[in-house]
């Protein structure tokens, strides 16, 4: 089911439109340890606007994945700058990173990373919950209206083991949306989904970060997604070519 | 309810057997405890009850005379002979009544009762047998002793209606083949007395309840030729635990050495107290596996659970909250298993209390000896607090050191 637009939340980045919400200058990565000890990024540059999409392609291995994660402050550079809204995050300590996760920062996973014991609502309040912004009824209604502009109104408290596959990805969707982040990084979004599931995500994803005026990076291997992208930037062997 | 306590209790009841698992350890553990303090404890309140009812909380017998410490050296010198410090007993409370007086200043004394002792041998139609007479007067008796909750034949009534009425230990009547209301002769040194049983008492005690005859104290002084002073004092304390210390203030006090119950039975205290701490440690093993399957469980949730981990962590959970989330996993467990482990071990308690066993010797019971007391419950509680909560510290903080970027890395590829 196709979420109608008068289901769609308020936009209150949308203003923000073209602003820098994310900007990463000369990342390096090393991954593994001694003989094993691989350069994955080599010198690594990007920057993402608000309201924007951007698709990073490449074969497996040439570091997508990699960047998306340091982008995403889940993981620390070796050398080089992440700078969320302006501010250099990338060698902050792990408190100041997480928080900055929390109030800037959405999540869409390869392989759903719903969590199973959940209902679809308590999953896309939880992000809520930790953040703490809002009382526990708006939170609730932020949840529904969140999931009802993904096609979910009437499947909100369904476990996520009762959700199909497309569902669960549409969940995480909403939850990555949960805070009103500025970015929203997705590692192979569509992945492990088919063609019909693949663009329902995708659309959903590309059109409320646009309604909300969050940048969207996004990691793929699928050649019709990234086309439909604003932005596609090539990877090979750890740098944009 | 907090976001961490919310997750802890989903994560734990989507493990349901591998938390039943902990959760019946804790039980186990908790009730195990419960059970077995209350039993040892048990034996050792009713020993400690059984020798404060027939021989008081302390004595004060033998009068002290502090000996010569110093003398001169003599020859109009000023040097002085140094002597070993010491005190020379002399048998026996010469002025009971102003010992007596002396022991009604002590606050924490509840009653005192004079008593004068001796060895004579006791005479029935049947047999004799050597036997320790002990003259009281009744009604202060009754105030330091339980005698009139260990009488099995007769009244105490008819003892104090007759001046030559005596009570016999059970195990001497038996012996004697006296019977209520049979006379027996008592002879001290060639001193021949008659008197007739008027009760028969039982303390369990078998060297009491084979020896101890007692008589009206007058009796007692024309049978022992004693016209004055006593053997001792009996005296009973509101507070049973202070008897070391009004025992040591009545010496300094009275001039007449003074025994506590502690002091007095120490053998046995002692043993009692070997057996509670071993059995202490062995109940601790028990909820040492507790805390051992709460590990177990933890260790398996986090293994299971990395994935949702690095969701929490990207959603801007932070490490603390992950610790957090497996710390009220263990005390979810830990409140459940405490509270099921207290009824558990309460009911066991109750029930072993029913459990017959006949004891007979250092006291009287038919049924296992059981102690009901809140102090066992929270040693229970919060030994099992101590192993779960440090058993879940290890996964706990395993947990919280997981990096996100490597979950989802491994996930990914």
């Amino acid at each position: 089911m196709n979420p109608s637009p008068s289901s769609l939340l308020p936009s209150p980045g949308a203003g923000d439109a073209g602003a820098i919400a994310l900007r990463c200058t000369d990342l390096h990565r090393h991954l593994g340890q001694g003989e094993g000890r691989v350069h994955v990024l080599k010198g690594v540059s990007f920057e993402a606007r608000r309201g924007q999409v951007y698709a990073i392609v490449g074969p497996s291995g040439c570091g997508k994945s990699t960047l998306l994660y340091l982008l995403g402050l889940l993981d620390q550079p070796d050398a080089g700058e992440i700078a969320i809204k302006g501010q250099v995050m990338s060698n902050n300590d792990d408190h100041a990173r997480t928080a900055a996760r929390g109030a800037h920062i959405g999540f869409v996973f390869q392989f759903h990373f719903l969590m199973l014991e959940f209902t679809s609502l308590e999953n896309v309040m939880m992000p809520m919950r930790k953040l703490g912004k809002l009382t526990p009824a708006a939170m609730t209604d932020r949840a529904h209206q969140l999931l009802a502009s993904v096609g979910l109104g009437d499947k909100t408290h369904r476990l996520g083991t009762q959700l199909s596959g497309g569902e669960q990805q549409r969940v995480a969707v909403a939850r990555a949306l949960a805070n009103e982040p500025a970015i929203i990084l997705a590692d192979e979004p569509t992945g492990n989904l088919d063609v019909k599931n693949s663009t329902m995500v995708f659309d959903l994803l590309t059109r409320l970060a646009r309604d909300h005026g969050q940048a969207v990076v996004l990691v793929t291997h699928n050649p019709e997604i990234a086309q439909r992208c604003d932005a596609v930037r090539p990877m090979r062997d750890g740098l944009f070519v | 309810m907090s976001p961490n306590l919310h997750i802890a209790f989903r994560f734990l009841t989507a493990k349901k057997r591998a938390m039943l698992m902990s959760l019946s350890c804790t039980v186990l553990g908790v009730g195990l405890f419960i059970v077995t303090q209350a039993t040892t404890s048990g034996f050792e309140d009713f020993f400690i009850k059984t020798i404060l009812g027939t021989d008081g909380a302390l004595r004060v017998e033998d009068k002290m005379q502090d000996t010569l410490r110093s003398m001169h050296a003599g020859g109009g010198s000023d040097f002085l002979i140094s002597h070993r410090e010491g005190v020379k007993y002399i048998e026996g409370v010469e002025e009971p009544k102003l010992v007596v007086s002396g022991l009604s200043q002590f606050a924490n004394v509840s009653g005192t009762s004079a008593v004068l002792r001796g060895t004579v041998v006791i005479r029935s139609s049947f047999k004799n047998e050597s036997a320790q007479v002990f003259g009281i007067d009744l009604d202060s008796h009754l105030k330091v002793s339980d005698l009139q909750h260990q009488i099995v034949q007769g009244s105490l009534a008819a003892l104090r209606e007759s001046p030559t009425g005596a009570l016999v230990g059970k195990v001497l009547a038996d012996r004697l083949e006296l019977e209520v209301g049979n006379s027996f002769v008592l002879d001290a040194q060639g001193q021949l007395r008659r008197y007739r049983v008027s009760a028969i008492y039982e303390t369990g005690v078998s060297d009491i309840d084979k020896t101890r005859v007692y008589v009206h104290l007058p009796e007692a002084r024309s049978l022992l030729k004693k016209p004055i002073g006593v053997t001792f004092i009996q005296v009973n304390l509101f507070d049973k635990d202070r008897a070391p210390a009004d025992a040591f203030q009545m010496q300094e006090v009275l001039k007449h050495s003074a025994r506590p119950w502690q002091y007095r039975e120490k053998a046995w205290l002692s043993a009692f107290r070997a057996l509670s701490v071993s059995s202490a440690i062995t109940v601790s093993v028990f909820t040492l596996i507790a805390g051992l399957a709460m590990f177990n469980t933890l260790a398996m949730i986090v293994l299971e659970k990395t994935k949702d981990i690095a969701i929490l962590r990207s959603m801007g959970y932070e490490r603390s909250d992950i610790t957090r989330i497996f710390l009220w996993q263990a005390g979810i467990v830990l409140v459940i298993g405490a509270f099921a482990g207290a009824l558990v071990g309460g009911a066991g308690t109750f029930l072993v209390s029913r459990i017959p066993l006949p004891i007979n010797g250092i006291f009287k019971t038919e049924t296992f000896q059981v102690s009901w007391n809140g102090w066992h419950y929270v040693e229970a509680v919060v030994t099992a607090a101590i192993m779960v909560m440090a058993a879940s510290i290890i996964p706990a903080r395993r947990a919280a050191r997981l990096e996100p970027g490597d979950i989802v890395r491994g996930t990914a590829q």
